[in-house]
């Protein structure tokens, strides 16, 4: 049975609830090809039978040394848009964040973007070099930096190109593909003022900068007042290693800035008294403006919010009471507040913030609605600690034209239909 | 000092005390923990392979625009294309030049890199693309100046680039960049008054769909309600 055929046999079999249920979710393009078939319900399992997984013996604690989710949860992976880019070594993919709630990713689900394949590091021969404007050069391994005093923080981490393809106007129907490059963990790791502290700064030590082991050897400068400030040296994200597609063994975090600087598979740190000046701060990772001018140097991510339910992934699919849910981010702080609209912003109101609020992660918000069958506009809007209110796609057009590709934190609307169908829209 | 280093530092200062400056830390020696071992001259040399735009960390060498003829046509054309256009989705390396105010800009070498120092520092990291840190200096140099060449920064097709010359070349935009200025040109989306009931005059319309571009990966096969 084609995909096509059983995700189709699968709708018709749903709509006996009256509006029809949306798929365990769509296969990616990455998994055409491969029999992934829908997952079906099967009413001998329901009440009042006594279902199987009642009767028998489940797996036993030797199955599975390393848990993995349910099998009915295999929709929920990252995917790519094969189009975006010219090999899927120097490419990105994208977070589920339909499928996910509360503030933390998962670490199979952070989604990747890497410039040279994702490089796999003997953690026993992996080194990091501290030179430059230093007292005395130093050459670290994992256990060195192991040794020094511990820091456990969530941030997170959205790539400056996150919803850069939106830019000219909805183009991505799906909340993973407009900003699914943003996710949050918490790191584990060592800060890197103490371990630039070990090497001693010379006095005129004003960037640095810092590369990856990885076949791009990805490097860019980082302003010595931030590497002093809050920046860590990890080793772990949500308790255990690093992934491999995360910078293992070693990474770099940048709190509140773009996902770029946070370098991967971290080598080395050359203290210099100027910028490096390289491809991913000039030529790429600077913002154009229509008077053909860029911006440099734009570091930190602004407040940012999406509704991620309903979304194209997760139409709405019950009339009666509705859960809308959301994240919001700010790279300058903690978010304060959150606003929706269910009507194109003619009214708006306060959403739900629950769980933790924490400084430069994200924060989960939701709206309990009742829902007839009428068509919605929703959008959300984020406030940060500075008094900082995320602008409309329009305001940001107004300052920065439309070719900068970086840094589009405007608000996202969703249309939802009256059968519940949502699409990817902009409004005026 | 620029707008932007002046913004780092405030939140440098909010985060820590402003003592903490790179001189104060420096002094700081009697709080060193005795971790990681010094790192030897050669060790250093062998990694160090970054270049700066004031010719800091640029080595010894030279190559000519016809020797990196040669090389980009063995090493580069098959994604770059013969003259730097970029075959499929791979980079366009040459030309656009007067495009960045165009609606659609062609940011390539020649138009966009402000500094020569960046073709160099990302060839030797990271080119050719799957072979990464397997040419000579020497290689690079020729590589930079034909690169240059195809773009019209050098113009003389018997040029030598080498690391007594590199300094004297300009790059078109190289004042093409100012430092990030958000927090005053976007001033105004600071501690604004926010409507929350009766907000807009008119009907919200829709005004673009992503439907209508059908380039979404999971288009056809994303849950339908219809």
């Amino acid at each position: 049975m084609s995909e096509e055929t059983s995700r189709r046999r699968f709708l018709t079999g749903a709509v006996a609830g009256g509006l029809a249920a949306a798929g365990a979710g769509s296969a990616g393009a990455q998994d055409k090809g491969k029999a992934a078939t829908a997952i079906k319900s099967n009413p001998k399992n329901q009440p009042p039978n006594v279902p199987s997984w009642s009767k028998v013996l489940g797996d036993g604690v030797a199955t599975h040394p390393y848990g993995k989710p349910s099998k009915f949860e295999r929709h929920v992976v990252r995917r790519d848009v094969e189009w975006l880019t010219a090999s899927r070594e120097s490419s990105v993919n994208f977070t589920p964040l339909h499928e996910l709630d509360g503030i933390i990713t998962p670490n199979g689900l952070c989604f990747e973007r890497h410039h040279g394949g994702a490089a796999e590091i003997n953690p026993l021969d992996h080194r990091l070099l501290v030179h430059g404007l230093v007292d005395k050069p130093l050459m670290f391994t994992m256990d060195d930096l192991k040794r020094f005093p511990r820091v456990n923080r969530i941030y997170f981490l959205e790539c400056a190109a996150n919803s850069g393809m939106e830019w000219r106007g909805a183009q991505l129907n799906g909340c993973q593909f407009t900003h699914g490059m943003v996710h949050n963990v918490m790191y584990t790791g060592v800060l890197l003022r103490d371990v630039l502290r070990e090497a001693g700064l010379k006095p005129n030590a004003r960037w640095l900068q810092v590369e990856g082991a990885d076949s791009a050897g990805m490097n860019r400068s980082l302003p010595i007042e931030k590497a002093l400030a809050d920046c860590i040296l990890a080793f772990k994200m949500n308790g255990e290693a690093l992934r491999t597609e995360q910078g293992y063994p070693l990474r770099l975090v940048v709190p509140g800035w773009e996902g770029n600087i946070w370098v991967k598979w971290l080598r080395r740190i050359e203290v210099g008294d100027k910028p490096w000046l390289a491809r991913e701060e000039t030529s790429k990772y600077t913002d154009l403006m229509a008077d053909g001018r860029s911006r440099r140097y734009t570091f930190i991510m602004d407040a940012k919010s999406v509704v991620t339910n309903p979304a194209p992934e997760a139409p709405l699919r019950y009339k009666g009471r509705n859960v809308l849910s959301g994240l919001a981010w700010s790279g300058r702080g903690r978010i304060t507040r959150v606003d929706v609209t269910l009507d194109g912003g003619r009214n708006w109101r306060e959403a739900r913030i629950d769980g933790l609020v924490l400084d430069k992660s994200l924060t989960r918000f939701y709206v309990d609605f009742d829902w007839q069958g009428e068509e919605l506009l929703i959008q959300s809007r984020a406030h940060d600690e500075t008094g900082y209110v995320q602008p409309t796609k329009d305001e940001l057009r107004k300052v920065r034209g439309v070719n900068s590709i970086y840094h589009n934190n405007g608000i996202q609307t969703w249309l939802v239909r009256s059968n519940g169908e949502t699409e990817n829209v902009e409004i005026g | 000092m620029s707008r932007s280093a002046r913004t780092i530092l405030l939140l440098a200062a909010i985060a820590l005390s402003a003592a903490q400056s790179g001189a104060a830390l420096a002094q700081a020696s009697a709080k060193k923990l005795g971790l990681g071992r010094e790192a030897t001259a050669a060790e250093i040399a062998a990694w160090d392979i970054d270049v700066r735009p004031d010719g800091h960390g640029l080595p010894p060498g030279k190559g000519t625009v016809k020797q990196g003829e040669e090389l980009f046509t063995a090493l580069c054309a098959a994604c770059h294309g013969d003259f730097g256009e970029g075959r499929d989705r791979w980079p366009v390396l040459a030309g656009g030049h007067g495009t960045l105010k165009n609606d659609r800009p062609d940011k390539t070498i020649g138009s966009f890199w402000p500094h020569q120092s960046t073709v160099f520092d990302y060839i030797k990291r990271a080119m050719p693309f799957g072979n990464a840190q397997s040419l000579s200096n020497d290689e690079i140099y020729a590589l930079t100046a034909y690169v240059l060449h195809l773009n019209d920064v050098i113009k003389d097709a018997n040029f030598e680039l080498n690391d007594k010359n590199f300094l004297s070349i300009r790059m078109p935009n190289a004042d093409g960049f100012y430092d990030d200025d958000r927090e005053t040109a976007e001033k105004h989306f600071w501690n604004r008054k926010v409507c929350m009931k009766d907000c807009l005059k008119t009907e919200p319309k829709v005004t673009g769909r992503a439907q209508v571009l059908d380039v979404t990966p999971d288009n056809k096969t994303a849950p339908r309600v219809d």
